[in-house]
């Protein structure tokens, strides 16, 4: 092969796009002025003891943790049977079914959180926490049909049919044979809906009140009035989130498999 | 019975869709159409607007720049994390995947500090003389451009090496071969059949764009408003649910048009590669 000099180059500049923007946050989250700057002068760690002091900072966080889990096991336990049904010969408008399905892909999460906030928490008066809830569910469910789909169409279904013939049940052979087989997808769909629901913003900007704020409205909500060092010292933590996330996921499935 | 089973356990998620998804998004977008009397009068009016026409091109506007220009810099990226060992490529992979699973108003964030009055950039250019008094490069339409592309660079990437992984990298050599130069070989053998991915993955930026809400707030102001931005003031701040509703239609309807049109034409490519083969 020849050298690619060239291209070496312009791909060299495409990941210096994407990650000195990143790096340049992480240095002012150190910085000693109370406003962003950079470069930065001294050195210090309060901001990040300022973070762990903001109490909506530590609520939002837990709200967020809690909905996304909450609505990413919803997703699961409704998505995993209905994948399974899909892959099933003989049910009638399967396609058709699936498009809806993943058609929470197709609206745009704006569209989402808009239509849940006005029908449900408006018209039908349902508490916020569970308009979010079903709001980040939505969202959800298309990763687990999608991911845990693709995997149910590679299984080999004649394991099952030998469970039953040797008197298995239908749902005995589900759990037992089904399920293990697909489990590294399940992990995959489920932290890719997980992180996808934390991460969420359209969604949960309509669906968000007092006392009900998922991290990222908050964050967003406070980067409109402030700017200090608190927001990059709160974006290097996420970020370590993120890389302990993906560290987890390699070390479990292989990245590659996720994506 | 077991011919029941499927439907049975279809059941829990088509109900939850219907009832949370569908007949909330139907309840908002009825009244558009239907006051006493059907017609279509709340587009045609919001069409007459120049204000809100402004907005509409301006969504179109950027989302096309900013699929154009992922496009110029993620082809060759994805061709070249495509032929690297298997190793590096997973290297290069997770690098990728690292931006895009962070957080967007961290992402959005971080271009604030570089496009704002004192930014990095601003000083940057300062310092070494270029300007004398720093650019108005923050809340701009310029602001919501670049920081689209920051946002929707890696997924189009992901998308790319998935597809030129598959190609074989002998119809490469033999172009070479056979005379042709690098840049020739690439343009003639690897862009054409990488058509398809390029298309999916620009449905995935189009659609990425016109939707995205959080970097127009961020980075755009209140003066460059995009459609998800406008309907979040209409709803939220203006109280005017009926723009809303038809600004939530328009989003809807020119997503499905761009995804259903590209990926045809994707399909046909797709199709001709097949006869021909």
């Amino acid at each position: 092969m020849r050298k690619q000099r060239g291209l070496s180059l312009f791909v060299g500049a495409v990941f210096a796009f994407l990650f000195i923007p990143l790096v340049i946050i992480t240095i002012t989250a150190f910085g000693e002025n109370s406003t962003i700057q950079f470069p930065i002068t001294g050195f210090t760690f309060k901001w990040f003891t300022a973070v762990f002091e903001n109490q909506s900072f530590i609520d939002s966080f837990l709200l967020s943790l809690e909905i996304s889990l909450l609505a990413t096991l919803l997703a699961l336990v409704v998505g995993i049977p209905a994948a399974y049904a899909l892959t099933r010969n003989g049910v009638k408008g399967k396609d058709w079914i699936k498009s809806f399905f993943l058609s929470p892909t197709i609206i745009p999460g704006v569209v989402v959180g808009y239509s849940l906030f006005q029908f449900i928490v408006i018209r039908l008066q349902v508490p916020l926490f569970h308009g979010l809830l079903l709001g980040h569910f939505l969202i959800s469910l298309p990763y687990i049909i999608r991911v845990v789909g693709s995997s149910l169409e590679q299984l080999d279904f004649s394991i099952e049919e030998v469970a039953w013939t040797l008197g298995s049940t239908k749902f005995k052979a589900f759990t037992s044979i089904v399920l293990p087989n697909i489990s590294s997808s399940i992990f995959a769909s489920f932290m890719l809906a997980f992180i996808n629901s934390f991460n969420n913003i359209p969604v949960s900007q309509f669906l968000s009140g007092p006392g009900i704020s998922t991290l990222p409205t908050t964050l967003m909500n406070y980067i409109e009035y402030n700017y200090d060092p608190v927001v990059s010292a709160l974006s290097v933590l996420l970020m370590l989130g993120t890389i302990i996330l993906m560290f987890l996921i390699e070390k479990t499935l292989g990245l590659a498999k996720v994506v | 019975m077991s011919k029941k089973i499927p439907y049975l356990i279809l059941a829990p998620g088509f109900i939850l869709l219907i009832f949370f998804l569908l007949i909330p998004l139907v309840s908002v977008i009825w009244p558009t159409f239907y006051n006493g009397s059907f017609s279509i009068e709340s587009y045609t009016s919001f069409f007459q607007d120049s204000y809100n026409v402004g907005i509409f091109i301006r969504t179109i506007r950027v989302s096309l720049i900013v699929t154009f220009i992922c496009i110029i810099l993620g082809v060759p990226t994805a061709y070249f994390i495509a032929g690297t060992s298997p190793k590096w490529r997973g290297l290069l992979m997770a690098f990728t995947l690292f931006p895009m699973l962070t957080n967007s108003v961290i992402r959005s964030f971080a271009w604030i500090n570089l496009l704002g009055q004192n930014g990095v950039i601003n000083k940057l250019l300062s310092s070494i003389g270029i300007i004398s008094e720093p650019l108005t490069l923050l809340y701009t339409e310029f602001s919501i451009i670049i920081g689209s592309i920051y946002l929707f660079l890696p997924i189009l990437i992901i998308t790319l090496v998935g597809v030129m992984e598959n190609i074989n990298p002998e119809i490469m050599e033999a172009a070479e071969t056979l005379g042709a130069s690098r840049i020739k070989a690439f343009i003639k053998v690897v862009l054409p059949l990488s058509i398809p991915g390029i298309i999916v993955g620009s449905v995935l930026v189009f659609t990425g764009t016109l939707t995205a809400y959080t970097t127009p707030q961020l980075l755009g102001g209140n003066r460059n408003m995009m459609l998800s931005t406008f309907l979040y003031q209409n709803a939220m701040t203006l109280g005017n649910w009926e723009d809303a509703s038809v600004i939530a239609l328009i989003m809807i309807i020119t997503t499905v048009l761009v995804m259903k049109g590209l990926n045809l034409i994707a399909n046909r490519i797709d199709k001709r590669g097949e006869k021909d083969a």
